[in-house]
C-alpha cells in the first residue's frame, strides 16, 4: 500500500512527457486521499452489518424469532393444567417452575425450522441479493474485492445468526420474568446455579445454537453465489436444512449422522449440568468448522472467477 | 514497483483504455469480436452501436466484471483484470443502468458504495457523497428512498456514484437513459466539464446526438465488432461525396477521373415533377481512394482520414472549364447519423 502514491506515475511509461492535467489532479486526488486515510477495508463491513441491521427484513425476521418464545409462554401461562412431563417439548414442564427455562424451551422449538429458515433467508441473501439488485456489480468496480466481499457476507451472515438466537433468548428470558417465577436454577446433574449464572448459561447456549448455524450459513452463502434469484438460494438452504434433519432422523442411515451439520443442534443439553461438558460442544464447532471450510472453498471457487452479468 | 507499467507496446502510456483483440464469448455465441480499442487520455470518447451490439459486454470485460475469452485490456497503462484493485479506485463507473438498494435513501446509498472502496477516506465520505449528490442535483432528495426515484433520478445518482472520488477515467454506460431533455443537457454539461479537469470519459451510447454533442472520439460497434473508430472529424468526414449535377454526366465522369476521383452516375430518380430534376447526377467519393474503406482503428493517426483528392472549388472550375453544363453541385458531408447506419446497418432487427 504505501507505494500507493507512485501509482499513476510509475503505470505510464511516458510519464515523462509534459504532465497533463490529468496526472496533476490524480496526484492531488491521490495525496488528498493519503492525508484523509482510506477508508480501508473495515469499512465495508461496517457498512454490511448498518445496511444488515437498517433492512425492515431483518427487523421482521428477529420479530417472528422473539416471538416463539413469548408465544410459548403466554400458552402455558393460560393454560389451566401444568404441562406434563414428557408431553410438548423438552424442559417446558419446567416453565411454571422456573421462567428462564422459557429461553431454552423457545430455543429447542427454534432449532429445527424457525432458526434456519430466518438463517436461510440472510445467508442466501448474501450474493445473490446484491446480484439480483445489480449493486453486485457496482460494489465490484469500486472496487471491494471478491474474495473479500464473501468474507464480509459471510461474517454479516454469521452476525445474524448470533443476532437471531441472542434474540429468542433474550425474548425468552423476558417473557419468563414477566410470566413465571425467576429463581435459583436447577441443573439437570440436580445442582442448583444463581440467577446470575444462569443468565450466563442462556448466553452460553446461544453460543453454541450460533455455532451450529455457521455452517449452515456457510451453505447458504455458496447457493448464493450460483444464482441472481436471491430467493432460490434461500429456499435451497432452508430446504437442505430440513433434509439434513430428516436424514439425522433415519436409524438406516447411522453412518452418515456425525458428518450432517444439523448433527448436533440440539446437544446443548451439556451445557445444563455441572460442571459444564463441553465435549459436544467441541464436537459441534469442529464439524460446523468444516461445513465452513469446504463450503467457504466452493463459495471462492464459484464467486472469484464468476462473470458478473447481472 | 519496478514491475508496472511493462505494458508491452507504444504508446501505451497515452491511452486510457487499450484492448488489443478482446474477445468474449458465451457458449456459441460471440458477443465480443477481437476488437482493438484505443481510448486516448483526456479524450471524450464515444462508443456507440445499436442495441445488443457488444457494448456492454465489453464493458464489462474492462472493468473485470467478466472475464475475457481472449485478448488484453489495460485500462490506464495497467493490464485488467491482474491489477484490479490499483486500477479501478481511479475509475468511476456506471454499468449498464443504475442498481441500488431500493430500501436505502440516495445519499445512504452512495455511502454503501463507497465504503466497498478500500481507498475511499471514511472521514471525508459525508462530504464526498454530498458534493456528488450537488453536482447531478439531486441534493434536494438525498435523504428520500431510492425506491421512491423516477428512473431518470436513479440515473442521476449512478453517476453521481461515479463521481465519488476524484477518477482518472469515467466509463458510463448510456448515461442519458431515462433523462428528459433538461437532464440529457446537464449530463453533457458535466462530461464537458469533468473532460476539462482532465478526466478520460468513455461514454457508451446508442444515441447519436449525445456523441456529436460531447465526443471528441468514437467507436463504432456493430454485431460485436468494431467497425470504426477515430476522431469524430474523421468518422464524420471520412465519406465526403462531391455531386455534378449535370446533363453532360459522360464528360463530367472523365473530368473528376482525371482529378483522380471515381465517379459514377447515380440512378435516375424518377419523375419528380421539376423538368430540370431530369438531369442526372453524377457523384465521387472525395476522399483518397486508399482510404476508402473505413481503416481499421489505428490510434497514431487518427486524424489522418478525411483528406480529400481535390478541392471542390478546382473540381468545379475544371468541370466548367472542360464545358460541362454544372447546373448544380455540392458537397455531402455524412453524418454521424449516416455513418453509423452504413456500418451497422439500417432497421430494427437485433443482429443476433
Amino acid at each position: 500500500m504505501s507505494d500507493n502514491p507512485s501509482a499513476s506515475g510509475a503505470g505510464r511509461p511516458g510519464a515523462a512527457q509534459p504532465a497533463t492535467a490529468s496526472s496533476d489532479l490524480s496526484a492531488a486526488a491521490q495525496i488528498e486521499t493519503r492525508a484523509a486515510r482510506p477508508g480501508g477495508a473495515w469499512a465495508l463491513l461496517v457498512s454490511e452489518l448498518t445496511v444488515l441491521f437498517r433492512r425492515r427484513r431483518t427487523w421482521a425476521l428477529l420479530l417472528a424469532l422473539a416471538a416463539v418464545p413469548v408465544l410459548i409462554a403466554v400458552a402455558v401461562r393460560l393454560s389451566a393444567s401444568t404441562p406434563q412431563p414428557g408431553r410438548g417439548p423438552p424442559f417446558l414442564d419446567q416453565v411454571t417452575q422456573n421462567g428462564l427455562f422459557v429461553a431454552v424451551t423457545g430455543l429447542i422449538v427454534s432449532i429445527p425450522l424457525f432458526l434456519p429458515l430466518t438463517v436461510g433467508v440472510v445467508a442466501g441473501d448474501t450474493i445473490a441479493g446484491e446480484a439480483g439488485l445489480g449493486t453486485l456489480r457496482y460494489l465490484l468496480v469500486a472496487p471491494a474485492g471478491r474474495v473479500w466481499l464473501l468474507v464480509v457476507k459471510y461474517v454479516g451472515a454469521a452476525v445474524f445468526c448470533l443476532a437471531a438466537t441472542v434474540t429468542v433468548v433474550t425474548a425468552g428470558v423476558l417473557a419468563g420474568l414477566a410470566l413465571f417465577p425467576v429463581g435459583p436454577l436447577t441443573l439437570l446433574s440436580g445442582d442448583t446455579i444463581s440467577l446470575a449464572e444462569s443468565f450466563g448459561r442462556a448466553l452460553l447456549i446461544a453460543g453454541y445454537v450460533t455455532v451450529s448455524l455457521l455452517g449452515l450459513s456457510a451453505i447458504g452463502l455458496f447457493f448464493s453465489t450460483l444464482t441472481v434469484v436471491p430467493v432460490g438460494a434461500m429456499a435451497a438452504t432452508i430446504v437442505l436444512s430440513v433434509v439434513a434433519q430428516v436424514l439425522d432422523s433415519l436409524p438406516q442411515l447411522d453412518w452418515l449422522h456425525p458428518w450432517l451439520f444439523s448433527h448436533y443442534w440440539l446437544d446443548f443439553a451439556d451445557l445444563l449440568r455441572q460442571p459444564i461438558d463441553a465435549s459436544s460442544f467441541g464436537a459441534n464447532a469442529l464439524l460446523q468448522g468444516g461445513y465452513l471450510l469446504i463450503f467457504g472453498a466452493l463459495a471462492y471457487g464459484r464467486f472469484a472467477t464468476k462473470d458478473i452479468l447481472s | 514497483m519496478s514491475a508496472v507499467g511493462t505494458t508491452a507496446g507504444a504508446g501505451v502510456g497515452d491511452l486510457a483504455i487499450e484492448t488489443r483483440a478482446l474477445t468474449k464469448r458465451f457458449g456459441q455465441q460471440t458477443a465480443v469480436d477481437a476488437i482493438d480499442l484505443a481510448v486516448p487520455l483526456g479524450s471524450v470518447f464515444g462508443f456507440l452501436g445499436p442495441n445488443g451490439s457488444g457494448k456492454t459486454t465489453s464493458i464489462r470485460v474492462m472493468l473485470g466484471l467478466a472475464a475475457a475469452t481472449s485478448g488484453e485490456v489495460s485500462l490506464l497503462g495497467e493490464p485488467m483484470p491482474g491489477r484490479l484493485s490499483r486500477v479501478l479506485p481511479q475509475v468511476g463507473a456506471l454499468v449498464e443502468g443504475p442498481a441500488f438498494y431500493p430500501f436505502l435513501s440516495g445519499a445512504a446509498n452512495l455511502r454503501r458504495l463507497d465504503s466497498a472502496d478500500r481507498a475511499a477516506p471514511s472521514g471525508t465520505r459525508r462530504t464526498r457523497v454530498a458534493r456528488a449528490l450537488d453536482r447531478v442535483g439531486l441534493t434536494n432528495a438525498a435523504g428520500k428512498k431510492v425506491s421512491a426515484y423516477s428512473l431518470g433520478m436513479k440515473q442521476r445518482l449512478g453517476i453521481a456514484n461515479a463521481l465519488l472520488m476524484p477518477r482518472r477515467l469515467l466509463v458510463l454506460d448510456e448515461p442519458t437513459n431515462g433523462l428528459d431533455p433538461q437532464g440529457t443537457r446537464e449530463v453533457r454539461a458535466l462530461v464537458r466539464s469533468l473532460a476539462d479537469e482532465g478526466t478520460t470519459v468513455f461514454v457508451s451510447s446508442h444515441l447519436l446526438a449525445e456523441v456529436e454533442h460531447v465526443c471528441t472520439h468514437a467507436a463504432i460497434m456493430s454485431a460485436g465488432r468494431l467497425v470504426a473508430q477515430g476522431t469524430l472529424d474523421a468518422l464524420r468526414a471520412g465519406e465526403s461525396r462531391v455531386r455534378v449535377r449535370t446533363p453532360d454526366a459522360a464528360a463530367a465522369i472523365r473530368v473528376l477521373a482525371d482529378a483522380g476521383l471515381s465517379a459514377a452516375p447515380e440512378p435516375t430518380p424518377g419523375d419528380r415533377g421539376d423538368a430540370r430534376s431530369t438531369d442526372p447526377w453524377v457523384s465521387a467519393s472525395l476522399e483518397v481512394p486508399s482510404s476508402g474503406r473505413v481503416a481499421p482503428p489505428q490510434p497514431g493517426n487518427s486524424s489522418a482520414p478525411g483528406q480529400l483528392a481535390a478541392a471542390p472549388e478546382v473540381l468545379v472550375a475544371a468541370l466548367v472549364a472542360a464545358g460541362v453544363r454544372v447546373r448544380g453541385f455540392e458537397v455531402q458531408n455524412t453524418s454521424l447519423e449516416d455513418r453509423f447506419v452504413a456500418l451497422t446497418g439500417e432497421g430494427f432487427d437485433v443482429v443476433r
